[in-house]
């Protein structure tokens, strides 16, 4: 098998130049991967459809998901990362959570 | 493949046979309930409209709703003093041939004996459409929109490619179909615009991804939720990835505006961000608003894709639920049509689960109850938003 595009079942690339890839199932932490050629060892679990890095990403380096353009890294990002809120970001309008500390859009405080 | 459709007298075509009863303001809502509740199993759906000062957008809203094939008859209720036009109203569903009856509560006698008589004539009235005249309908002849709703990291892998290529099958057979939510096709703009039949229409797809975009940037909210995120979309441009392909790949015919129906068969974006400068709040304040501007175009049947595990369905048009996620499928299976997470697990092809929902969206057509319908989900909501005249660049062009 070609080693440069050999990548594991459990993981899909939905472009080969995609610089992130997708838990096809849930993975656990720890999980050895080949993904296009590159040996990956995940660092925390990733969930079904969930992201993750599988070679090393730049900060504001541009997120490449089928090919289209999802937004940048707001740090660099090291093989076997999850690729998530914590580390990317919309180049449009940034995504509202539950967490603590994140305001209501339109509040005002005296 | 034919379709047993209702004829309507304005020669339009439904395949469902449902008495709308409509409230005019909320004032009436509670009334318009009572008297649909007894008859809800029996093709009686409550719509309405909440405000009590006038606008042109609901009002348009109203009309395309009462007057949709899938409805063969309506109530309106009115409190007496609220702003809705209900004299006009009541004129165009009359004109459009459909038996049509206003109760207003102040001249009436108040609640109680509004839902008297209200339920006298809704169940007079379902009566007579038992004797409404069968037809039968093409394929070219159905119009079909999509939505995507507590979508997560599988919906765009799974279920909205799959419904995409449903909707590939049914534009190759010159059926009409829709797709919408322009502030979730943020950051697909170009790729989209390339699809357009003329390049009119391709510059005009630009500009009105870019009314959405500023439009929730206004409100600082994009159209992403806590859910989307616990679910592994990270961004809005992400999440339009995945909502962009419930489209397919048709070329794009034109873009419509909420209660514009399609003339001729194709692939059409649904614009529903208001224009002009943002007011009245976030254009869709939940799924069950697009769902209703989807019906006001025209559409027969919505598809729904879900990934977190939407329950909701729909008045007056049945609700087609797509499952993208395939853990959330074994959690509600009850409440989903179709398992689009086979695809996820290598269980079935993207092609075979579009082929699965075409075909269902015939069954369907042809009387097939959906989940929601069985389950009793009747959802509706509609508010205040305002909208110019489509340009010449959004028609198809007649080359």
């Amino acid at each position: 098998m070609n080693q440069s595009t050999e990548t594991d079942p459990r993981v899909l690339l939905l472009a080969p130049g995609d610089n992130v890839a997708i838990a096809r199932c849930d993975l656990e932490a720890g999980t050895a991967l080949v993904v296009q050629g590159h040996p990956v060892t995940l660092r925390e679990r990733v969930l079904t459809g969930h992201k993750f890095a599988f070679r090393a990403v730049a900060k504001d380096e541009r997120i490449f998901k089928y090919s289209a353009p999802i937004g940048r890294a707001l740090a660099d990002i090291a093989p076997g990362e999850p690729m998530h809120l914590h580390n990317i970001t919309s180049d449009y309008i940034p995504t509202y959570t539950l967490d603590e500390g994140h305001e209501f859009p339109g509040e005002v405080h005296p | 493949m034919t379709i047993q459709a209702w004829q309507r007298p304005d020669g339009r075509k439904g395949i469902r046979n449902v008495v709308a009863v409509a409230y005019l303001v909320e004032c009436a809502h509670h009334v318009s309930r009572e008297i649909t509740y007894p008859y809800r199993e029996h093709g009686a759906h409550l719509i309405g409209f909440p405000g009590c000062f006038p606008n042109a957008y609901s009002h348009k809203m109203l009309e395309r709703l009462c007057t949709h094939p899938n409805v063969g008859a309506v109530l309106l209720v009115s409190l007496g003093c609220e702003g809705f036009n209900k004299g006009r109203l009541l004129e165009t569903i009359r004109e459009s041939g459909r038996p049509a009856q206003l109760l207003v509560i102040q001249e009436t006698g108040g609640t109680r004996s509004t839902i008297a008589e209200g339920q006298a004539w809704v169940a007079q009235t379902l009566k007579q459409l038992e004797q409404a005249p069968r037809t039968t309908m093409a394929i070219d002849e159905l119009i079909v929109g999509t939505i995507c709703g507590g979508s997560d990291a599988t919906s765009g892998l799974t279920a909205n490619p799959a419904m995409g290529r449903a909707f590939d099958f049914l534009v190759e057979k010159n059926a009409t179909c829709i797709f919408e939510e322009t502030g979730e096709l943020i950051g697909m703009e170009h790729w989209m615009a390339e699809r357009a039949q003329h390049p009119a229409l391709g510059e005009e797809i630009v500009r009105t991804v870019a009314k959405a975009a500023k439009y929730y940037a206004t409100y600082g909210h994009a159209s992403i939720g806590p859910g989307n995120a616990d679910g592994g979309l990270t961004t809005i441009e992400e999440k339009s990835l995945g909502a962009y392909a419930k489209s397919g790949q048709s070329t794009i015919s034109g873009i419509i505006k909420p209660g514009d129906v399609p003339v001729g068969g194709g692939l059409y974006l649904l614009d529903v961000v208001p224009d002009g400068e943002p007011r009245f709040g976030f254009p869709n304040i939940s799924d069950n608003a697009e769902i209703a501007e989807l019906i006001a175009c025209g559409s027969h049947v919505i598809l729904f894709s879900t990934g977190r595990g939407s329950v909701v369905g729909s008045a007056i048009s049945p609700v087609i639920k797509v499952c993208a996620n395939p853990d959330t499928f074994r959690r509600l299976a009850d409440d989903m049509d179709v398992d689009a997470g086979r695809i996820l697990e290598g269980r079935a092809s993207l092609d075979e689960v579009g082929r699965e929902i075409h075909d269902l969206v015939i069954d369907v057509a042809n009387g097939a109850q959906t989940r929601s319908e069985t389950l009793g989900h009747q959802e509706f909501i509609l508010t205040y938003k305002s909208f110019e005249p489509l340009g010449p660049a959004c028609f198809p062009s007649a080359a």
